[in-house]
């Protein structure tokens, strides 16, 4: 009985009644990269996608929850949002406050941020989708290496609310997309995928990939310090967690005519 | 039947061995008393744990039970000041660096709570070095920013240990700051003493070298490359300096809680002008007597005792000592009281230290002749204007530009008591310098002078711009007064 209610509400979850949100998208080419916990170092495969330029703004998520009632924040269920959902905000359609309608919506979990983009006939990024974009610095399409990339990044992993500037502060990298670094935590499909799928590894703990020597062992990159901290965050989450910190961007695939 | 009897026979065994053991507890109970297995021991009731910021402790367990302690930590990213004008984003357990002291005593059963402040971009854990128990706690606390999570633990082991961060990266989540101490006493406490501090060492990479102003990074091909910017104790520069520093009087019996955090550097602890009477080594059971310098390990402790018994300003320092006169590994315990020559003989004799002055002093009558014959009339007005550029040239570092000094290490000369008191001995101390205790203004310093390489002329000047500024009392010094002074000796 209670799983048929389950399949059902997920079922619900996936609905949606929506006029697609204004937000411009380019072309990311697809290609080969190594992930910080690649198996054997093995290239993984990224197929070329659409992305969203920005990540998804407070004024595009308020619309999307005024047209849709079931994620506002006094219906969402427990099971889709915790507590923090949208807990800024005045009430169900009044934005908080200190909220701007430009800056980058968070607060939400990633079964309200999956439904957002499905009702754009969009998705979440993968795991490996986000990151081969987000190697990208105004210049080259993998800037790993740059200590100029790294270290910007880690700079605003340290810097203290973030969440409240506008989208597009950043810089406008290679594939002309905005603020993958310097704004937000932004939510992935597949977020909590990546460290259970290893080999010999699959009865560990997917957290404890993360403490102390296991985290250097399984690592092909030792300085990718930016890189250890986005996959520990990752690692720290669930899916009904809403973050004052974590926000969220979309992408589409490519279908052949389009190309 | 013969799966019923083969059922029957492990129940037997179970029954044996749950006999034996109990008349092994109840042995080990009446035998000894005091060694007891610490896994047994029972708890009484809950406490919710006191926590303290550094440098101050959490009052001794004394002769509680154990029992039930419920901690509660918050992990907060805040800026914070590393020195005079350089800032830099810590990452704290209880909003300090170190983190919150933590005091149980063995067999408590330690409730946990770590809470992470929804304005935190990272998810942190904690790994306690006194937890039996896998990565010290790290694995059952990973907790994400806008969440709190609990686990519980047993003391089992008496000591002072350190806790830290271990999420990846680990490196820069300690780098960071987020480290602190757990005292662990032994049943009944340690022994009482007059005064407890917290004190803890790490060293910070910033992008900016040492100094460099403003908001700073933190750079991780610094701290890879082990080339620290700041070696601190308790998080800055001036944490134990100054109005900072950590007090005791005369008599007195201290017990410091010394940490070191790293990430990196392992701590030459030592005290200028102090011996420890007791160092548990590395924060253990061994007592070592009479240390003057004790090694603690990053990502280890040491409690050092030792009675006071003479006032002054006694210097901590991580005795690598580069990092403790350059990276700021220095702190101070100021100790009041009366002076006891028999211990320490004091200022007056000891206190000038004159590689060459005696020397010059006792050069042949004719060069005294000669210095002698040098006499220049100036008018005021010239003396203040070439005093002035002499002052800003000479004297300006340590004393100001207004003369005011700096409160704990240069003293004033402006509205100087000291100074106006007494033109011969101004003139004596600018000749050849000045070390040991004085009074200026109803402050003490105790710091050091050189003695300046000028000459007769420019001392004269000096002096009497000085004397003629900021509310001095207008004394007019001459290059004879000056020679007279130099020839006095």
């Amino acid at each position: 009985m209670r799983t048929i209610g389950l399949t059902l509400s997920l079922l619900i979850a996936t609905l949606c009644i929506a006029q697609a949100q204004v937000s411009p998208m380019v072309i990311i080419k697809g290609g080969e990269y190594i992930p910080l916990y690649g198996s054997d170092s093995v290239k993984v495969k990224v197929a070329s996608i659409k992305m969203d330029v920005y990540p998804v703004t407070n004024l595009q998520f308020l619309n999307f929850v005024k047209e849709n009632p079931k994620w506002r924040r006094s219906n969402v269920k427990g099971l889709f949002a915790d507590k923090n959902y949208l807990s800024t905000w005045q009430s169900d359609t009044i934005l908080g406050i200190n909220l701007k309608k430009d800056t980058p919506i968070t607060e939400v979990s990633w079964f309200a941020a999956k439904n957002y983009c499905e009702c754009q006939n969009k998705r979440l990024p993968t795991i490996d989708e986000w990151e081969y974009a987000a190697m990208a610095d105004e210049e080259l399409p993998d800037a790993r290496q740059k200590k100029t990339y790294n270290q910007f990044i880690l700079s605003w992993y340290e810097t203290p609310k973030t969440n409240k500037n506008k989208i597009g502060s950043t810089f406008k990298n290679y594939w002309g997309i905005y603020d993958l670094h310097g704004l937000v935590w932004e939510w992935t499909g597949d977020f909590n995928s990546v460290l259970i799928s290893g080999e010999s590894r699959k009865d560990v703990d997917k957290d404890s990939n993360l403490f102390c020597g296991t985290a250097a062992i399984g690592a092909t990159d030792l300085m990718n310090y930016a890189a250890f901290m986005r996959y520990a965050f990752r690692g720290s989450i669930k899916a009904n967690y809403a973050m004052r910190n974590l926000g969220f961007r979309c992408v589409k695939d490519i279908t052949d005519e389009k190309l | 039947m013969k799966n019923q009897f083969n059922n029957y026979l492990p129940n037997l065994k179970v029954l044996y061995v749950l006999f034996a053991f109990l008349l092994l507890v109840a042995s080990c109970k009446k035998a000894e008393s005091t060694n007891q297995d610490s896994t047994t021991i029972e708890t009484r009731g809950e406490l919710v744990a006191t926590l303290t910021s550094p440098p101050n402790v959490p009052r001794s367990v004394g002769n509680r039970a154990a029992k039930k302690l419920l901690v509660n930590m918050e992990v907060l990213e805040k800026e914070g000041t590393m020195t005079n004008g350089v800032k830099y984003n810590y990452w704290t357990f209880g909003g300090s660096v170190p983190g919150s002291f933590i005091r149980t005593r063995v067999g408590d059963e330690v409730e946990f709570t770590l809470k992470n402040h929804p304005d935190n971009k990272l998810p942190h854990n904690i790994d306690m070095h006194a937890v039996t128990g896998p990565g010290g706690g790290a694995t059952s606390s990973f907790v994400a920013p806008g969440h709190e999570i609990k686990f519980s633990f047993k003391t089992l082991n008496p000591g002072l240990y350190v806790y830290h961060c271990a999420t990846a990266p680990v490196g820069m989540h300690i780098a960071n700051g987020m480290y602190g101490l757990i005292l662990v006493e032994p049943k009944g406490g340690l022994p009482p003493v007059d005064r407890e501090y917290y004190i803890m060492q790490g060293d910070f990479y910033t992008k900016g070298k040492n100094g460099e102003p403003g908001l700073q990074a933190f750079d991780m091909q610094k701290a890879v490359d082990e080339n620290a910017d700041y070696v601190v104790f308790n998080g800055s520069v001036d944490a134990l300096t100054g109005d900072n520093a950590i007090v005791a009087e005369v008599g007195e019996t201290i017990r410091l809680y010394v940490g070191n955090g790293g990430p990196n550097l392992v701590s030459s602890f030592h005290v200028i002008g102090e011996i420890f009477d007791k160092v548990h080594v590395e924060g253990g059971s061994l007592v070592n007597e009479n240390v003057q310098t004790t090694l603690i390990p990053a990502g280890s402790a040491t409690i050092v005792e030792f009675k006071v018994e003479v006032p002054g300003t006694f210097i901590l320092v991580d005795h690598s000592i580069f990092r403790a006169f350059n990276k700021g590994a220095l702190g101070m315990l100021k100790v009041s009281g009366e002076e006891k020559k028999d211990i320490y003989s004091g200022t007056i004799q000891e206190g000038i230290y004159q590689p060459e002055g005696s020397g010059i002093q006792e050069m042949p009558n004719g060069n005294k002749k000669e210095v002698a014959d040098v006499e220049v009339i100036k008018s005021l007005e010239e003396q203040l204007s070439a005093g002035k550029q002499i002052y800003s040239q000479t004297c300006f570092a340590c004393h100001q530009a207004e003369g005011q000094g700096i409160p704990n290490a240069f003293p004033p000369l402006a509205k100087s008591d000291y100074l106006n008191a007494d033109v011969n001995r101004a003139i004596g101390i600018v000749l050849h310098g000045k070390s040991g205790e004085i009074t200026v203004n109803g402050q003490k310093y105790n710091s050091v002078m050189t003695k300046q390489v000028i000459s007769s002329e420019e001392i004269a000047d000096v002096l009497t711009y000085v004397y003629n500024n900021w509310g001095n009392n207008k004394s007019v010094v001459t290059t004879k007064m000056v020679n007279g002074v130099k020839n006095s000796h």
